[in-house]
């Protein structure tokens, strides 16, 4: 899958969880968290729905241990790939 | 015979607007079913029934504005003979919203069109949408800035979304919604929607009155403690790894769970301080904060945390983000919580000293989870995860030896993460 089919695929994700929250505007090494205000008050609730709609929508297994490799943009583009790639 | 009354969803409000009625007269409705959404400074809200019987004759329509306790509807309970056809009339609308005198169901928007309502001045352009026209349209797949709202304020029904999806010209008077479509009972946890009709100035006035009424009336003391979190957060990672995304749980549950439980041990801290006295909550419901984007917070109720696994606390509190931020909450959420918990999240500040929300006699904080250094059973000196608890609570209804013991709980269950 195209890296831009991939983002597109995280924007609509998003767009359930935050529906203001526009992926454009992220910069790659920025943490998502803080660029979309994702988690602000009942514990990574949006980030945790975050991976389940990635779960859901690309049918991958996301462990909690590779979470941190989620937070920033291309990282969680590289490891979406990596992981849809086998 | 019963009257379905305009309720209070909390110490703040003072009156509603009926945005839709999800019944007709003749409907059976039981306990608990969502019969009407109301429009209120914290949104649009689903109003549940408490009583099991028939929908006699609807009282107000929508568009109407009306104080709290004002009857809405008349119910009749099941074996009941019918009433009367006399029925007292709607009360004085109080709004120009509310400026007709014959009160008609939102089953016939041909033969009563609303009135246009003219709009608050501090309401946000962008549709108003009921919850459960908003559901219908994620059912359905229709969008709905494609939907012509013939609500009050334009607002968008249930049988407006019917109406577009039919591809009928919107315009036409629409048949009335069976119950059945009405009320499609379908949670959507994790996948929330825009919460649109939400006014961030009305919620902002709402939790000016509450907060500053809490402060002049409630003498507050607040008592913090540090507790060790290793134990809970191993038991979340074992519990975690054997479970895929959806079922996998938050820190959040176990704080919660571990609430519940101390104010079993300590239940002078649950409930209201009412005329002068203490009075114990019916349940452990526990009010849990949840932050709007866009500027505000709700506070709705989990009920029986006490009582309840884990697993299934994680899917209500997921449920409950979900709704708070697509504006589908129930009545019973928001008016239900003897006990409210604010936890600022993974990471958020460090300790938070609450303001309680009245009449709850008690408000419990919790700050992110850090690691700090920490000297353990041994005397050495070890890193952990730990986080800062705090209670604020009424001094008219307890004092700070009692208090103490309930955070003493709370730390206790949390050592204890596998009996949570």
């Amino acid at each position: 899958m195209k890296r831009e089919e991939l983002e597109r695929m995280v924007a609509e994700v998003l767009a359930g969880i935050a529906p203001e929250a526009d992926l454009t505007t992220v910069e790659e090494g920025e943490d998502l968290r803080d660029a979309l205000d994702l988690d602000s008050m009942d514990f990574s609730m949006d980030f945790l729905n975050l991976v389940i709609g990635l779960h859901e929508k690309l049918g991958i297994d996301i462990p909690e241990a590779d979470y941190p490799k989620l937070f920033t943009k291309s990282g969680l583009l590289t490891y979406l790939s990596a992981k849809i790639g086998g | 015979m019963g009257l379905f009354r305009m309720p209070s969803l909390g110490a703040d409000m003072e009156a509603g607007t009926l945005v839709e009625w999800l019944v007709k007269p003749g409907d059976r409705v039981k306990r608990g079913q969502v019969v009407a959404v109301v429009e209120t400074q914290k949104g649009a809200i689903e109003v549940e029934c408490f009583e099991e019987g028939t929908v006699e004759e609807l009282l107000l329509a929508p568009g109407q504005k009306v104080p709290v306790e004002t009857p809405m509807a008349r119910i009749r309970a099941a074996g009941e003979a019918p009433g009367p056809a006399a029925v007292p009339p709607p009360p004085p609308p109080p709004t120009p919203a509310a400026e007709r005198t014959e009160s008609r169901p939102a089953a016939a928007p041909s033969a009563a069109p609303p009135p246009p309502t003219p709009p608050s001045a501090a309401r946000p352009a962008g549709l108003k949408v009921s919850p459960a026209a908003r559901r219908r349209a994620l059912e359905l797949g229709v969008p709905l800035d494609r939907v012509h709202g013939t609500g009050p304020d334009g607002a968008i029904t249930v049988a407006d979304v019917e109406a577009a999806a039919r591809g009928a010209v919107a315009e036409a008077p629409s048949p009335p919604p069976t119950p059945a479509a009405a009320v499609p009972p379908v949670a959507e946890p994790g996948k929330p929607v825009a919460r649109r009709g939400f006014d961030p100035v009305e919620m902002r006035k709402a939790i000016a009155a509450a907060m500053s009424r809490s402060k002049r009336e409630i003498p507050h003391y607040y008592l913090t403690s540090t507790v060790a979190m290793h134990r809970a957060l191993a038991f979340l990672e074992a519990t975690n790894r054997e479970r895929p995304p959806p079922e996998r749980l938050l820190p959040a549950v176990l704080l919660l769970k571990a609430t519940a439980l101390a104010l079993r041990e300590v239940p002078q801290l649950n409930g209201f301080w009412i005329d002068g006295g203490f009075r114990p909550g019916p349940g452990i419901h526990l009010g849990w904060a949840i932050a709007l984007r866009g500027g505000g917070l709700v506070a709705p109720a989990i009920h029986d945390v006490d009582k309840r696994p884990l697993p299934e606390l994680m899917a209500a509190l997921r449920d409950l983000v979900g709704r708070a931020r697509s504006g589908g909450l129930k009545s019973s959420e928001l008016a239900d919580a003897t006990l409210t918990i604010t936890s600022l999240g993974e990471r958020g500040a460090e300790s938070v000293l609450p303001v309680i929300y009245p009449p709850q006699v008690a408000m419990v904080g919790f700050g992110a989870i850090v690691t700090r250094p920490w000297v353990d059973e041994a005397g050495g000196l070890v890193a952990r995860p730990v986080v800062q608890v705090s209670l604020a609570a009424d001094h008219r209804a307890s004092d700070g030896h009692l208090a103490s013991r309930f955070l003493a709980a709370i730390a206790d269950h949390l050592q204890r993460p596998e009996n949570l």
